[in-house]
């Protein structure tokens, strides 16, 4: 092997060409190795801890219904329209879990700005709010479009409105609000907040499921 | 914002702080010392070596070792091509996600072995579980151990005397993969994952809203991928939206984690060259000028993302939190800010937020970053392009001052100079050719919305997606500015050649330099002897980076990022 020649032989080695296969058979087999214990060990060791641990989580932190079936993952948000629930932040990809992504728009983009406005416009209906108590995270669309908060003023904004659907105190609702609010790790590390579809979920359990699941039929995997 | 200012203070102190224990690891890791982790990584490291054929005493001079080098990344390229262009036929796709088109293969395989993790695809859509385990992952490790290497073997021939060696690639990349990556990735995975990260085989899950809808949720083995793409400065994320995706960052906590991941070993990197040369004096002079221009850059993008959109703001909204399309409410406008900056100074390229949509002149902080790529930098790479900055200032101060310049005691002559320049070069010419190419197919297309379809943003924006786009490739950095409609064959191809030629030069010529010098004599240091462990040194070494650096930059910058804020105010 090329451990015992001095460098001057190795470069002549190289240079004629001799070295090239032994070079190919160690590229090879190294990919061989570390592929399947990357790939493959690292991977399946993960998994296993994860499985074993904290499987909640290696799942994907899912809510399910008392059948088993899946209402959502706490971690990612899903579409909620109605005036029953409080709403999460706009989406560029419309809520689709399955095809990920913010909408990329530039500061200066016309249809941006357009965006922007009309959403404005829809909350000044809805909430009866003037456009300066609305914080700006609820006209703008998170960076993967499943953004599962939103900041505790933007919940409060819309407790009024709940409050009226459901026919309850409105009180009662922000009550509710104040114990969802998690607020920034150390006191400093992000921002204070509101999971909304762990909201909406401890609005049904205290008021009442408001929405009947019409269709439980599941959805084909793609 | 008062507390998210903090946090900023806190997450780079924390780094800084940590930069000192991996540096000292490294160093023993590549100098055959032992450390704690022996016991369970060194029979690892040797399996590898046995299997691949290598003794671990075996040296190469540099030309070996940048032939191992080639040849393992033409070998690795040609797997994992042949894995993503397949991928429907083999195992572990529950998703039954469909092969990968050669094209967009070439570019993703290309962008992966450079350690760049540019993405023309999105990982949800476009990659099986079977792609993300033994391509995605394993060339993370792999392509950020060869940069390691590189480093590693620079420094040994910075340091040599009269020497022809500069050590064993295949020692020195399997060092890297199972004795720092490994066991810090697993660490880092498990944190990520007791955070929230999915680490599972299920396909998407299925799920009924509770307003009746269906949701799909794709979710798979995204934990070890979390890990491993920040710490080896791929960037390469799981899902489209990467870090600002809740499964890849779902808590303040995990993008600390994640935040300090993107710069710890690039730190440590300085740390470990001072320890290998024993010159700690240089690395303090070296980290320090780093992160005189890394700071002001954190400060002043923090400063643009936390004023909002002035076009926004007209409307009367409330935008105390700063500018929030794009970004997360759990990570915050300043966080965001401070990721968009340290991603794109070291080469990572993961993001937290949507590029595109930062402010004007937050936007231009990653340029700036790409543009230098040496602060900090990849991890070994960017080491490797600071050192050509260094070598080149010695030649300049030498110039200044009339003397001949040299660099720990060995002169800094033609032949160094010679391969110093092509490094340096290469960068802005790739990057400015690249964006002229590009906008004079786009100028020159009849109806180029319609035909071309590639910009999401008209006016000086869409300029700067294009810039952007090329800047990325050559500084193997990643990101994006994603509303660039980027999977066509134009884009493909010419970024994957970038990308390709991007890595190789900047590693090889430099090593190639470093060689140089260490086959020449050691001088001793006299009174009269430059001194590059000096502040005055620092100060000069800073000015030429900032000079020679940025300023062929500008009217790019002008014309882009600059145009739009001046056009918003």
């Amino acid at each position: 092997m090329f451990s015992q020649q001095s460098t001057v032989d190795s470069r002549q080695q190289w240079t004629v060409g001799c070295g090239l296969w032994t070079e190919i058979r160690r590229g090879v087999l190294f990919t061989l190795t570390t592929m399947l214990l990357l790939g493959g060990g690292y991977h399946g060791l993960l998994w296993g801890i994860g499985h074993m641990a904290l499987s909640d989580q290696a799942e994907g932190s899912l809510e399910r219904r008392a059948d088993g079936s899946i209402i959502g993952s706490r971690l990612i948000a899903q579409k909620f329209q109605r005036a029953e629930y409080f709403h999460p932040r706009p989406s560029a990809v419309d809520y689709n879990a399955a095809s990920t992504g913010g909408s990329n728009y530039g500061p200066s983009n016309p249809e941006h700005l357009k965006a922007v406005r009309e959403r404005i416009a829809v909350i000044v209906a809805e909430d009866g709010v003037t456009p300066g108590q609305i914080p700006s995270e609820m006209v703008t669309a998170s960076g993967g479009g499943l953004d599962p908060h939103v900041p505790p003023v933007a919940a409060d904004l819309q407790a009024p409105r709940v409050a009226r659907s459901r026919r309850v105190e409105v009180g009662a609702v922000r009550e509710l609000i104040a114990a969802h609010v998690e607020p920034p790790l150390l006191g400093i590390f992000g921002r204070p907040r509101v999971n909304v579809l762990e909201l909406n979920l401890a609005l049904d359990a205290r008021f009442g499921q408001f929405a009947p699941v019409l269709n439980t039929a599941r959805e084909e995997v793609r | 914002m008062g507390t998210e200012y903090v946090a900023i203070v806190a997450t780079i102190l924390i780094t800084i702080g940590t930069s000192g224990l991996f540096g000292g690891y490294m160093y023993r890791v590549f100098t055959n010392g032992r450390t704690w982790l022996d016991p369970v990584l060194l029979p690892l490291e040797s399996l590898i070596l046995r299997v691949t054929g290598v003794d671990p005493a075996e040296q190469q001079d540099w030309k070996r070792y940048s032939g191992s080098l080639l040849i393992s990344n033409v070998i690795m390229w040609l797997a994992t091509w042949s894995i993503v262009t397949l991928q429907q036929y083999l195992p572990l796709n529950p998703d039954r996600i469909a092969n990968m088109e050669p094209a967009l293969a070439f570019n993703t395989i290309s962008s992966f072995v450079t350690n760049t993790n540019l993405q023309h695809y999105s990982g949800e859509t476009g990659l099986s579980y079977l792609s993300q385990m033994f391509v995605i992952t394993f060339l993370q490790f792999v392509t950020a151990a060869t940069g390691v290497a590189a480093a590693v073997a620079t420094i040994r021939g910075l340091g040599g005397n009269r020497m022809a060696q500069v050590g064993n690639f295949y020692v020195d990349l399997t060092r890297a993969t199972v004795r720092l990556f490994l066991p810090l990735a697993l660490a880092v995975s498990v944190f990520a994952m007791w955070q929230g990260v999915p680490q599972t085989f299920e396909g998407a899950a299925t799920a009924t809203t509770l307003e009746g809808g269906a949701q799909t949720i794709a979710r798979g083995v995204t934990a070890g991928v979390v890990s491993i793409k920040q710490l080896g400065t791929n960037g390469g994320g799981y899902f489209g939206p990467n870090s600002a995706h809740p499964f890849e960052n779902p808590t303040p906590m995990s993008n600390l984690v994640e935040t300090w991941s993107i710069t710890i070993i690039p730190m440590s990197m300085v740390v470990m060259l001072g320890a290998m040369l024993n010159r700690r004096r240089l690395a303090v002079v070296i980290y320090a000028t780093m992160l005189a221009i890394y700071l002001p850059m954190v400060v002043f993008a923090v400063a643009q993302e936390a004023g909002g959109n002035p076009a926004i703001g007209a409307m009367g909204v409330d935008q105390a939190t700063g500018s929030m399309e794009g970004k997360e409410v759990r990570i915050g406008a300043g966080l965001s800010a401070l990721w968009a900056t340290t991603t794109t100074v070291t080469s990572n390229g993961s993001v937290n937020a949507m590029h595109d949509s930062l402010t004007p002149l937050g936007g231009l902080v990653p340029l700036v970053g790409m543009w230098l790529n040496n602060i900090f930098g990849g991890v070994g790479v960017g080491f490797i392009n600071m050192l050509i900055f260094v070598i080149v200032t010695v030649f300049v101060a030498g110039m200044m001052v009339g003397r001949t310049p040299e660099f720990l005691g060995k002169k800094v002559e033609g032949r160094e100079m010679k391969l110093a320049s092509l490094a340096l070069l290469w960068h802005p010419l790739a990057i400015l050719v690249g964006t002229a190419v590009a906008c004079y197919v786009w100028a020159t297309t009849p109806d180029p919305g319609m035909a071309l379809g590639w910009l999401k943003n008209p006016g000086p924006h869409g300029f700067s997606e294009m810039l952007y786009e090329f800047t990325s490739s050559a500084a193997n950095n990643g990101s994006g500015f994603e509303g660039l409609g980027d999977n066509t064959p134009f884009w493909n191809i010419s970024t994957g050649l970038v990308m390709l030629l991007s890595r190789y030069i900047p590693i090889i010529a430099p090593l190639a330099m470093a060689a140089s010098l260490a086959a020449k004599p050691a001088a001793p240091e006299t009174a009269g002897s430059l001194r590059a462990d000096s502040a005055t040194f620092g100060l000069t070494l800073w000015m030429v980076i900032v000079i020679l650096g940025l300023l062929m930059f500008m009217p790019v910058a002008v014309l882009g990022p600059i145009a739009e804020h001046l056009a918003l105010r």
